[in-house]
């Protein structure tokens, strides 16, 4: 009966759930759906007084329904993750696997390869350091994949459109160039 | 019991981000190198269903928020370098970590370490871009 709670979700299903979040938060309460503005409201709440620096200036607790929001997806994560996890490995394609094994990537149980996501120096590194690209662009951008990708093309918002196509440069740049390598050279 | 609407918006949001598997490093690298139509098929569908949705409300008379506010869509900020630069910079960690914003949050929850070392380090870029936002352009 709850079989559907353990497995991965179709495109089909997941993608038009993402896709209601847009009108959802709306009528909730005129916001934009999107989470990483959250990144700069956990540095505005944090600033230390004696830094100030203006981008970080302002009154964050206006923010605390986007902070619970993110609160949430966590939550969520912990519940699709942990108590309902999928017990097999992602169905990849063909091609896919194949590729990760010319990548020198074992593929583990879970959908994260532990090679990159287990607490190892390199890892941690790697990861730390992909994350500061991650939330640099996306507050210069002013929005990641929610925000631009979904939010803002179902909104018909132009400057969304020059976001996304930047976004997705920048990924098949780094999943041609860089990625394939990082591996071999590394662990 | 104002912010319960958020919390439980945000929890299908994460639920939906790991049971999609747009949070699973493989498939973002799948959909980099077009091995598979699962990321496009989400992508596509979510903005289908969000243009729907929001097309639906405006069509309602008098469409209300929770609190009955009228209906405005909130409007990005005027730019452009910054949407093609701060993209292209995001974009060139997505295709490394495969981890978007999104995800980092929901995989944070599932204890993964990975994530929580993405995460300190977006904070640490949403920081270094707050230090030298003036001096880039916009």
């Amino acid at each position: 009966m709850l079989d559907w709670l353990y497995a991965p979700w179709p495109w089909y299903v997941s993608g038009p759930l993402i896709g209601l979040m847009v009108p959802l938060m709306l009528w909730i309460g005129n916001r934009s759906f999107g989470i990483s503005n959250n990144l700069r409201h956990l540095c505005a709440m944090t600033q230390p007084k004696s830094i100030g620096v203006d981008f970080f200036q302002y009154n964050w607790r206006e923010h605390n329904w986007s902070l619970v929001f993110a609160a949430g997806a966590v939550l969520g994560g912990f519940l699709a993750g942990i108590v309902f996890a999928n017990p097999d490995p992602v169905a990849l394609s063909v091609s896919a696997l194949t590729m990760f094994s010319y990548w020198d990537v074992p593929i583990g149980e879970g959908f994260l390869p532990p090679v990159l996501f287990d607490l190892t120096w390199m890892s941690v590194i790697v990861m730390f350091g992909g994350g500061v690209m991650v939330g640099f662009g996306t507050r210069y951008a002013g929005g990641c994949t929610s925000g631009h990708a979904i939010t803002g093309l179902s909104t018909l918002q132009p400057q969304s459109l020059l976001a996304v196509l930047g976004i997705f440069a920048g990924g098949l740049l780094s999943a041609h160039f860089i990625t394939p390598h990082l591996f071999s050279l590394f662990w | 019991m104002r912010f319960l609407p958020y919390l439980l918006a945000g929890l299908a949001f994460g639920f939906v981000m790991i049971k999609s598997e747009a949070a699973s490093w493989y498939r973002i690298m799948e959909m980099f190198h077009f091995q598979a139509f699962h990321m496009y098929g989400i992508m596509m569908s979510a903005i289908v269903t969000g243009l729907a949705g929001v097309t639906l409300l405006r069509r309602y008379e008098r469409p209300r928020t929770l609190d009955g506010d009228a209906i405005v869509i909130p409007q990005k900020e005027s730019g452009r370098y910054n949407f093609i630069f701060g993209g292209l910079i995001f974009g060139i960690g997505w295709g490394i970590i495969g981890l978007c914003p999104g995800p980092i949050f929901s995989l944070v929850g599932m204890g993964s370490i990975g994530a929580l070392a993405a995460l300190a380090g977006a904070l640490h870029g949403t920081w270094l871009y707050g230090c030298v936002k003036s001096r880039l352009p916009h």
